[in-house]
């Protein structure tokens, strides 16, 4: 017999592949960047739910957010667009091409200022898309103007207070009609990868609004959007567990204060509830929530609002199965016969 | 004396009083007489209340521009009644509403007064749709005026109104009773007369978007994203009908198209690009204003390198400016539209005919290129009534372009690099997602060959040469100039667009009016090519015909040229808002010829 030490076996996912596949380039953020976490746990996410990367677009706006696209998932085709603007080219690249899963990465500056008429039209046609705000609540990239969810009396290093009331971005989102809303915070390692799992199965408009704090120009007192504030006002809706479809269902959550949403593709979305009449198909519940949560000065977090079933916009379009990219001639140009009677009744 | 097809009608109305449906009529019955003939409609931005015109041109020579000169005015609109009137040459024919008495404001005019409310109230019981009947009374007297046969002019309102029989049975007694009413009052028919020619066999009559909504739908396309401008609503609301005709999948009933109108042109045009990106042959449509949005998208497009296919139906700008008013005011902004420097591929579709097959070969050009291509169609073209040729079905395969299959993925193996030119083109190989190809990752910001981020001085420098060697590229995919030599001409006209019929009918006039024989080059597309060069050397004077204020083409063409070509060159310049006229181009042309 050789005593030769067995090499452990490479942890891998359903598809046979490494943690390591799913990585992309190198960040240049700063360091200790809530968004350098997001991005880990986007990675996570689609390595846990078994995702073929080359069945991932990535897109994103301009901004620091808007960079990280290219700090996860090298194997997928990513566009990082114009200022605002990824909502219209996700939903463009989406029609081309409607097999695919879109994620995309904005900020609050790119999505609530300069993009919110996107923003907007993007989650009322709930285009399947899981679309990330990572909230800092100030402009990163051209050094820490107040974005429009910075808190009112806020401080910026300058010393110019916020006099503007901020922007909810989730209570938006559910107003206008996407069908998966949920905050989380950079720092909360578990709760944001068990939301980003479940909007993976979601298929519809997934708004993530991610507490992500600036560690540059806004993580000082003063800061509603710095980690120690966080830390001490983020009120979790409860826990937030995810069962993808193709595991076993083990729960050991009593019945009695759990929610179950069945997902889309057959996934479990499990809801460990705070209030005992919190149902997260409840849009009124929802914002009242929202708004209780922030008149205390405090982040609620969780999934606030899922429709499952919701139409999404790909779906309402009624397009043939192939992707419009790829459709061969035949599909996509008429017969001459349809020429000669359109020039029939010109004449 | 008698005018024999040849002279202008033109129809004052009030908007929103139903007076499109008698319009087309009259063009129609004497289209389908065989003189040729073509309909301009001059309508304020308004929904209904404010004064229209609807001019009619018939010519046996085939001239279908607009005439500058008015022969015979039917005054239906009490507003503009006396200033239309007074502003007629003399010798010229008007039918009138009765109670405007506009026989007494000139005594060199023929008059005919038609009471229209008195003949409407016998012909249509219900009151409220007089209103809507009443046009087609003028049909009638016209008919009988200009010798039009009446049942030309039945055939021609079973084609517009079709489905309809309440309608048709309204609008044909109020037709026979305008005629009736011209035969018993009026002795004998007018000057200007239409007979019977032959030239508008296999001929149709359609306007410019809907032949540019058709080429689009045999182009190809898959996505379309708009939102409503005047002039251009008309040609995706086209393309929607079109593609839910003909475009539904046969076996599964499906939509092999997604149409989206946007919330702006900036998500129409992000919308194209992003389908662009991922594979799909999109396109938008709009006007002025929208292009402005679209600055930024259209260097990404440049910068990024992804197709798509913009309409520019141009209207008068700037700002607001005249939307329901035509010109060619966007030739500069469009070729060099965005920060930085950016050069875009223009098509200028010189009819309805090349607005549909410039449609179908604009998303050829844009694959192939990879990059954004305009169609620089206008108001005069789009949304007026045009006699054409019958289109050609598309034999022509579609050309995608460069885009990485798995042969290709083989051959180039790890050398591959989004932006690396490996042809001598300098058109890249894309890759397009949900393939075998590599992926990579696109952005606006700076990138080298491979496209990765770089601020390397050099590689923004050899990305940004390689742009313009490909803008080289494109001279040879480009439709070529349609060049007429005439011996011995001193003098070249250079025109393109919606003024290409109105040259035409110039250089006619200069020549059997003036003596002045002209070589002509229309221009069919930017980047320019050598056509060009060949042209103006061969030439004296080389007069650029445009509708714009700036000689816009003209100064694209300083750009490019050598400088002993420039100074060949001079303007004639047209932008009143009104579609460009033969008279105006000679007059001109000869002021500039001190003649």
């Amino acid at each position: 017999m050789s005593d030769a030490p067995s090499t452990p076996a490479k942890k891998v996912n359903r598809l046979g592949l490494e943690l390591a596949s799913y990585r992309g380039s190198k960040t240049t953020l700063c360091a200790g960047c809530g968004h350098n976490a997001i991005t880990e746990r986007i990675i996570d996410a689609f390595y846990e739910m078994g995702i073929d990367a080359k069945k991932v677009l990535k897109l994103s706006g301009i901004g620091c957010s808007s960079k990280s696209p290219a700090y996860f998932l090298n194997q997928a085709h990513g566009f990082n667009s114009v200022h605002g603007r990824m909502p219209s080219v996700a939903t463009g690249a989406m029609l081309a091409n409607a097999s695919m899963l879109a994620i995309g990465v904005s900020g609050d500056g790119d999505t609530g200022a300069i993009g919110a008429g996107q923003f907007v039209h993007l989650m009322r046609r709930n285009l399947p898309i899981i679309y990330i705000v990572e909230d800092n609540g100030c402009y990163g990239l051209t050094k820490g103007q107040f974005s429009p969810t910075a808190d009112q009396g806020s401080k910026a290093k300058n010393g110019v207070v916020n006099e503007l009331p901020p922007l909810d971005l989730c209570a938006l989102a559910i107003e206008l009609g996407a069908s998966f809303v949920a905050r989380s915070f950079s720092g909360d390692k578990k709760q944001l990868l068990s939301i980003l799992k479940a909007a993976i199965a979601h298929k519809g408009t997934c708004l993530i609004d991610v507490i992500s704090p600036c560690v540059t120009f806004n993580d000082h007192e003063g800061s509603t959007k710095s980690y120690a504030y966080v830390k001490d006002h983020d009120e979790i809706l409860g826990e937030v567990t995810f069962v993808p479809y193709f595991e076993d269902i083990h729960v050991d959550y009593e019945p009695g204060s759990t929610t179950n949403v069945k997902m889309h593709d057959g996934s479990h979305l499990y809801l460990r509830k705070i209030a005992e009449d919190y149902n997260p198909s409840d849009k009124m519940a929802a914002l009242t929530l929202l708004h209780d949560t922030a008149r205390r000065g405090e982040f609620a977090t969780g999934v606030f609002y899922v429709e499952p079933d919701k139409e999404d916009f790909t779906t309402s379009l009624n397009l043939v199965d192939t992707p419009l990219a790829f459709l061969a001639t035949e599909q996509v140009r008429p017969p001459k016969a349809v020429l000669d009677q359109l020039m029939e009744g010109l004449k | 004396m008698s005018v024999v097809n040849d002279f202008s009608i033109q129809v004052a109305t009030v908007n929103g009083s139903g007076s499109q449906t008698a319009n087309l009529v009259l063009l129609r019955s004497i289209f389908q007489m065989g003189v040729p003939v073509s309909g301009k409609n001059l309508f304020p931005s308004n929904i209904a209340g404010l004064p229209t015109w609807f001019t009619i041109r018939a010519n046996h020579r085939g001239y279908i521009a607009r005439k500058k000169e008015i022969d015979l005015l039917v005054a239906m609109n009490p507003e503009t009644a006396k200033e239309d009137v007074l502003t007629l040459e003399p010798g010229r024919t008007v039918v009138y509403d009765e109670p405007l008495k506009l026989n007494a404001l000139r005594d060199d005019l023929k008059f005919y007064p038609v009471p229209f409310d008195k003949i409407v109230a016998d012909v249509c019981p219900d009151a409220k749709l007089r209103r809507l009947v009443k046009n087609m009374i003028y049909d009638g007297v016209l008919a009988r005026l200009l010798s039009i046969d009446l049942a030309e002019m039945e055939k021609a309102l079973g084609k517009q109104l079709g489905k309809k029989p309440k309608a048709m049975e309204l609008n044909g007694n109020a037709l026979k009773a305008g005629f009736k009413y011209a035969s018993d009052n009026f002795e004998a028919t007018d000057a200007y007369k239409i007979e019977r020619l032959n030239k508008t066999e296999g001929q149709i009559l359609v306007e410019g978007n809907a032949a540019a909504a058709m080429g689009c739908m045999f182009g190809g396309v898959t996505v379309v994203a708009w939102y409503p401008i005047t002039p251009s609503s008309s040609l995706p609301e086209s393309l929607i009908g079109y593609l839910r005709k003909y475009r539904m999948d046969k076996q599964s009933g499906k939509a092999t198209f997604a149409v989206v109108q946007a919330e702006d042109e900036i998500a129409a045009i992000g919308m194209v690009l992003g389908a662009g990106w991922a594979g799909a042959r999109s396109m938008t449509s709009t006007s002025g204003p929208g292009i402005s949005l679209m600055s930024e998208f259209a260097g990404l497009s440049y910068y990024a390198e992804i197709p798509g296919v913009i309409f520019n139906v141009q209207r008068v700008g700037p700002s607001t400016g005249l939307p329901t008013r035509t010109a060619q005011g966007d030739i500069l902004f469009a070729a060099l539209n965005s920060h930085g420097d950016t050069r875009h591929p223009l098509l200028l579709p010189g009819s309805v005919e090349e607005c549909y097959s410039m449609a179908i070969d604009s998303f050829d050009l844009s694959e192939r290129l990879q990059t954004l291509v305009y169609v620089m169609s206008d108001l005069d073209l789009g949304m007026n009534t045009w006699m054409s040729p019958t289109f050609t079905y598309p034999e022509k395969p579609f050309d995608r372009g460069k885009v990485l299959d798995e042969a290709k993925v083989r051959e180039l193996g790890a050398s591959w690099g989004r932006y690396k030119d490996v042809d001598g083109d300098a058109v890249p190989w894309r890759s397009l997602p949900d393939t075998k190809a590599p992926s990579f990752f696109t952005r606006g910001s700076g990138h080298n060959a491979m496209a990765v981020y770089s601020e390397r001085p050099d590689d923004y420098q050899n990305n940004l040469d390689r742009l313009a060697r490909k803008f080289v590229t494109a001279k040879s995919l480009v439709p070529a100039p349609v060049v007429d030599l005439r011996n011995g001409a001193k003098i070249g006209v250079v025109a393109y667009g919606s003024s290409s019929f109105a040259m035409e009918e110039s250089r006619d006039q200069l020549r059997e009016q003036h003596g002045i024989e002209t070589s002509y080059l229309r221009l069919r597309a930017y980047p320019f090519t050598a056509d060009l060069d060949d042209f103006i050397r061969r030439h004296d004077r080389v007069y650029v015909v445009e509708q714009n204020r700036d000689a816009q083409m003209l100064s694209l063409m300083k750009m490019d040229l050598d400088a002993s070509l420039i100074t060949k060159l001079a303007s004639v310049l047209h932008y009143n808002g009104l579609p460009i006229d033969a008279r105006s181009i000679t007059d001109g042309i000869l002021a500039k010829e001190g003649k």
